[in-house]
């Protein structure tokens, strides 16, 4: 896995800081040729992973670098599903079982999930998680895809459910299907080395928040000091900088302290801020 | 341990029982909905026990402190009251019910049977909001005069829709699933509302319900406030909610993930506060939570109501409550004054206006009302609708 990985926030408008910046990337990366433009910076400064979500715009992308396969040699997608909004809408205007017919081909299998018989949903489940990540996946059909990532909208939700088999059936079908490991986003990574723990996982990708501040690091950072130098596992740091709250070199000082954090994924909007990211990580041996 | 059922797991249901689930300090007593296929799932996928029949969370073999309710709002109010009756502290989605009249009594039952309350108005839980809260109680911008509450996002942007959530006789529309949040936050920054006028519920692309939602409220001690939500605005990538309170001697600007403020009188500058823009972010102000999931205000809440519940189990309750269901019934009865002064919909028209004697609003019995109403909503261009 790459040590730097170039992250896609910045390109749909999230923010965690302000709503005014927020807006302001949306308006500017409506604009394709924008998005292409930072990737193509990214890519020049030596990064080769993008981990972006399946909002329907990172297929315009996918379908950009396939164009010109030369140009993007060696670029990889690390896909991280699902685009939450989409669903939270949908089960808005459709309701729960609703959304997921929306989503997934009109299939008998869903229309038998469906008509209630419980005996039958129960088996169905892990069917319908497959059919949800195909879906997913369409996108990135042709591409290299080595991690796919759930995100932590749903790692968490079925971590305080209790419903870890989900987890196994992620993984499982992300490597049958795609050749790919899983990796799995949370804001709660103490609490979810336990829970892979107890269903066998050895040593899983976790990427959650970890910056000096302890910005959205549930459990604490004492907490996670101790997973990172006491458990088995390959830790992403994001939020590093904490939405903007630390400065970029004192944000990847600290986390070149923490010699157990395997890799990095960063956002920027510009050319020149990818450029000096990359420049701390190389000065501070981080790639 | 308290030991809590929750009732209902849609999408706020689900998400109350997964952030229970992870509590040190609850025990998830019995889950209940009314979809075999969702109690099936979740009965054998995870630890929790599912039932169909709210009336086992009610049995005292239940052994629950505790209920959280999360179904469609109208099924609210029997749910909550039974509940109360059997002594169960309940934590109740909002709005607390459909009618002010129904929120009053639960809020006094409650009081009666030394239950406690609470309603998921999480904003109230939302750092940025919590400090806009802080600053007023220290008078810190003075009196205030005007505010302005907004929420937009993009719930409704098509033609259909196919839940309760559509429904009118539901609780449906943005006025409940909306508005009721940045009324929420003024009903507690400013209190009660003495009268609202100039209401417009409006549809966008839903068949029965409103969209859109805008209203002036009138304060007791003179302030005003100007509420304006929009569900239909695909500009937002998600829900938004935002304050603007001016007073004397500043303005106050927060939404979830800041909070600025400007402040001209030195005399009574808050610690850590100067003159002129202060910004305080999100990532100063928030506590950390011990589970995160979809935001620290979720956990929260949650966590506030189980100590609370906590707390009286050792004789030693608290004081006062946030988002109690008295509160709650404020921000109901808010609600339906903008109903009710949406439907009459007086207005003053030019010609009226003009005449120094006429006045500024016009009343008309309601047949007149009814039949002007049509005339004008057959009217096409700038005098319909």
């Amino acid at each position: 896995m790459e040590r730097l990985l170039f992250g896609d926030n910045q390109f749909f408008g999230v923010n965690h800081m302000s709503e005014d910046k927020a807006r302001a990337q949306a308006k500017r990366f409506q604009d394709m040729n924008e998005i292409m433009r930072v990737l193509d910076a990214a890519y020049a400064s030596g990064i080769r992973a993008f981990m972006c979500t399946t909002h329907e715009r990172v297929g315009e992308i996918v379908q950009r670098t396939q164009l010109d396969p030369k140009r993007y040699e060696g670029l990889v997608f690390y896909p991280c599903m699902p685009y939450a909004h989409k669903y939270a809408n949908a089960v808005t205007d459709f309701g729960m079982l609703g959304a997921v017919r929306n989503f997934v081909p009109d299939s008998g299998l869903v229309r038998t999930a469906l008509r209630g018989g419980s005996a039958v949903a129960t088996q169905d489940v892990d069917a319908l998680i497959r059919m949800l990540i195909d879906a997913e996946m369409s996108m990135f059909r042709g591409s290299n895809t080595p991690v796919i990532f759930l995100q932590n909208v749903v790692v968490d939700l079925l971590l305080g459910l209790g419903y870890y088999d989900a987890f196994a059936t992620f993984a499982e079908h992300v490597a049958d299907r795609y050749q790919a490991e899983a990796g799995f986003i949370t804001m709660n990574t103490p609490r979810l080395l336990d829970a892979l723990g107890m269903i066998g996982m050895e040593n899983p990708i976790i990427c959650s928040n970890i910056n000096k501040i302890g910005f959205r690091m549930s459990g604490g950072v004492d907490a996670y000091r101790a997973a990172l130098t006491e458990r088995q596992f390959q830790p992403i740091a994001m939020s590093v900088y904490a939405s903007g709250a630390i400065e970029p070199r004192e944000a990847l000082e600290w986390i070149a302290g923490l010699s157990q954090v395997h890799s990095v994924v960063f956002g920027a909007s510009t050319p020149s801020h990818i450029e000096a990211t990359c420049e701390i990580a190389r000065d501070l041996a981080l790639v | 341990m308290v030991r809590i059922g929750v009732v209902g797991v849609g999408k706020m249901g689900l998400s109350h029982l997964s952030i229970l689930g992870s509590h040190p300090d609850v025990q998830v007593g019995l889950v209940c909905d009314s979809s075999a296929y969702l109690t099936s799932v979740l009965g054998k996928k995870t630890p929790f026990e599912c039932v169909r029949d709210y009336s086992a969370l009610l049995d005292p073999k239940a052994g629950l402190d505790a209920i959280v309710v999360a179904t469609p709002s109208r099924s609210h109010y029997p749910l909550v009251r039974d509940a109360i009756e059997r002594g169960i502290h309940v934590f109740c989605e909002k709005p607390l019910t459909l009618r002010a009249a129904d929120s009053e009594s639960l809020a006094c039952k409650a009081r009666e049977r030394s239950v406690i309350t609470q309603v998921g108005y999480h904003n109230r839980f939302v750092a940025s909001f919590e400090e806009v809260k802080r600053l007023l109680d220290l008078a810190a911008i003075g009196r205030v005069t005007h505010a302005r509450a907004q929420a937009y996002g993009p719930v409704v942007i098509r033609q259909q829709g196919q839940t309760w959530r559509s429904r009118k006789d539901e609780g449906g529309g943005s006025l409940y699933d909306y508005a009721a949040h940045p009324l929420d936050l003024l009903t507690w920054y400013l209190g009660r509302p003495q009268s609202v006028a100039g209401s417009v519920l409006g549809t966008i692309f839903s068949q029965e319900i409103d969209d859109e939602v805008y209203s002036t409220l009138y304060y007791p001690d003179g302030a005003t406030a100007q509420l304006s939500v929009n569900w239909s605005d695909e500009s937002y990538r998600k829900m938004s909610t935002s304050v603007e309170i001016w007073g004397t001697k500043g303005r106050i600007t927060a939404d979830r993930q800041e909070c600025q403020v400007y402040l001209r009188d030195e005399a009574s500058l808050p610690a850590g506060y100067g003159l002129g823009w202060n910004t305080r972010y999100t990532t100063d102000l928030t506590q950390p939570v011990w589970f995160y999931l979809r935001g620290e205000e979720y956990s929260a809440e949650l966590d506030y109501f189980v100590k609370s519940v906590k707390l009286s189990k050792e004789n030693n309750p608290r004081k006062t409550f946030q988002n109690s269901f008295a509160d709650a019934a404020a921000t109901d009865a808010a609600i339906e004054m903008i109903l009710r002064d949406g439907r009459n919909g007086r207005r003053t028209y030019a010609d009226q206006a003009a005449g120094t004697s006429a006045p500024a609003v016009v009343a008309y019995p309601s047949a007149l009302r009814s039949l002007l109403s049509k005339l004008t909503n057959a009217l096409p261009g700038r005098f319909g609708r």
